[in-house]
């Protein structure tokens, strides 16, 4: 099988063609996002972060912001800052090394938002003009790699659409491609079964560790984390606990060897199935996954989440009935849990829209444009 | 037919509603190659658990064949299996202490 994607200098193959406009810090998210309104073919990546913590967590924003923009669906990349918050020429180096356009535009240097807007526009239009004359050419599906979440599940998450997402993941690795998935906290009670799938002994300690480093957060702040993952709805809905929703989570990745653990915000190296590390929490989670390079994103929800991703398409996939029917503007695919398919039935099926997706047709996400309020974890606090 | 229900592992001690189920219903539930039948004694929503049999109190709770936390109370055949009869055993901060 194979999908259309815009080729890039690095070798790595997008699915979307848009010019990142991405925020380095909290305080110039305003700039950014009049920035990424006003110039047509714009994506915005604003969050949170950026000051006033310490420096494991500096570090952490920074890379993610480097790896974001190395992500193949953008073509050309604007960093907005406001001019004290770090770095920004390392972002930006990292950014170039992916061999495409980046540039910057520095609230204080220019004296102003406003001239700030005007200055970054100019330079956000010159770069999608450039972006503009690029083609989509046919590429194998090897060089696709899917980022898989599950977010406000239920039981049928468990039982149906993860375990059908995990079938799709399977099959685009027999073929050379790559997958990831994440949400630390989602793994508790089940890092045994991920960790005697690790392609080496050190994967699996590392596996245990990042599990091990999650819950000690909770122990900490001395608190049952029942609430907080599974959250409220995941309860009302019928997940008893972490221990459920963990086993039912993990299916997503499908079955095949972990050939390594990422830090938020890093990208993987070689193909086949990876993790990782990080919250469930959903502007967050998904961060990582377009961070680690995913240029199409396997969402699965049990009562219904809407969010997309600026800059990369996530496709909603539910086995819930009820949330099919209520909610199908948000639901791009319908798992059906009392029929009779396969999960491997279901998960080709699952593959061959992810790969129409790759290929340029628009999620329900995308054409809502449910696509903004994105943030970056941190594992600390902020001072 | 529709399943009713579902149980994931021949482990398992509960089994996961696919309906909205009543209280007093009679639910035939696939297990391996053979089928049990379960009366409820609570009804149950579409996504929650019911017991396959009676579990004891601080005994294991067995969903996908493996442990998913223990019983805090005596459980019933047919009962309603949740928060209010179930603990987790990770991310427990408030034991810690």
């Amino acid at each position: 099988m194979s999908f259309w994607g815009y080729p890039r200098s690095d070798g790595a193959v997008g699915t979307r063609n848009y010019v990142g406009v991405i925020s380095t810090v909290a305080c110039a998210n305003d700039v950014a996002q009049w920035i990424a309104k006003q110039v047509p073919g714009c994506a915005l990546f604003a969050h949170q972060q950026g000051c006033g913590q310490a420096e494991p967590d500096m570090e952490l924003v920074h890379r993610t912001l480097a790896s974001l923009g190395c992500n193949p669906n953008l073509a050309g990349v604007l960093l907005v800052s406001l001019g004290c918050e770090g770095p920004i020429d390392d972002i930006m180096a990292g950014i170039a090394t992916s061999g495409k356009p980046v540039a910057k535009v520095v609230i204080r240097e220019m004296g102003g938002a406003s001239a700030a807007l005007a200055e970054g526009s100019r330079l956000a239009r010159q770069m999608v003009t450039d972006a503009s004359r690029m083609r989509r050419e046919e590429v194998d599906d090897s060089k696709l790699m899917i980022g898989v979440k599950c977010g406000a599940s239920d039981p049928t998450s468990g039982l149906a659409s993860n375990p059908s997402i995990g079938a799709a993941c399977d099959m685009l690795i027999e073929k050379g491609g790559r997958c990831i998935f994440g949400e630390t906290p989602e793994m508790m009670g089940a890092e045994h079964i991920l960790a005697r799938r690790a392609a080496s002994p050190e994967i699996g300690r590392k596996i245990i560790e990042i599990v091990n480093r999650m819950e000690k957060r909770s122990l900490a702040m001395g608190v049952d984390m029942r609430g907080a993952n599974p959250s409220r709805g995941n309860i009302a809905a019928g997940l008893t606990n972490i221990e459920e929703k963990s086993l039912g989570a993990i299916v997503k990745g499908g079955t095949t060897p972990i050939e390594g653990v990422c830090e938020y915000g890093e990208r993987p190296e070689g193909s086949g199935l990876f993790i990782v590390d990080g919250p469930g929490q959903e502007p967050k989670a998904v961060t990582a996954l377009a961070a680690a390079g995913a240029q199409v994103i396997l969402f699965s929800t049990g009562i219904g989440a809407p969010h997309g991703f600026p800059f990369v398409p996530v496709v909603k996939v539910t086995a819930n009935p009820k949330t099919y029917q209520r909610l199908s503007e948000h639901i791009d695919f319908y798992v059906d849990i009392a029929g009779r398919a396969s999960h491997k039935e279901l998960g080709c099926d699952i593959l061959i829209e992810a790969l129409a997706v790759a290929s340029g047709k628009k999620t329900k996400a995308e054409n809502l444009g449910y696509v903004n309020f994105t943030d970056i974890w941190t594992a600390g606090t902020t001072f | 037919m529709e399943r009713k229900a579902v149980i994931l592992n021949s482990k398992d001690n509960v089994a996961t509603a696919l309906a909205d189920l009543a209280a007093g219903e009679v639910v035939e539930v696939e297990v391996d190659k053979g089928a049990i039948s379960v009366t409820l004694v609570d009804s149950i929503p579409f996504g929650h658990k019911f017991s396959l049999t009676d579990i004891k109190s601080d005994s294991a709770i067995m969903k996908y064949g493996e442990i998913i936390g223990k019983a805090t109370t005596d459980i019933k055949l047919g009962q309603h299996v949740h928060v209010h009869n179930v603990a987790s055993t990770r991310g427990r901060g408030d034991l810690a202490k």
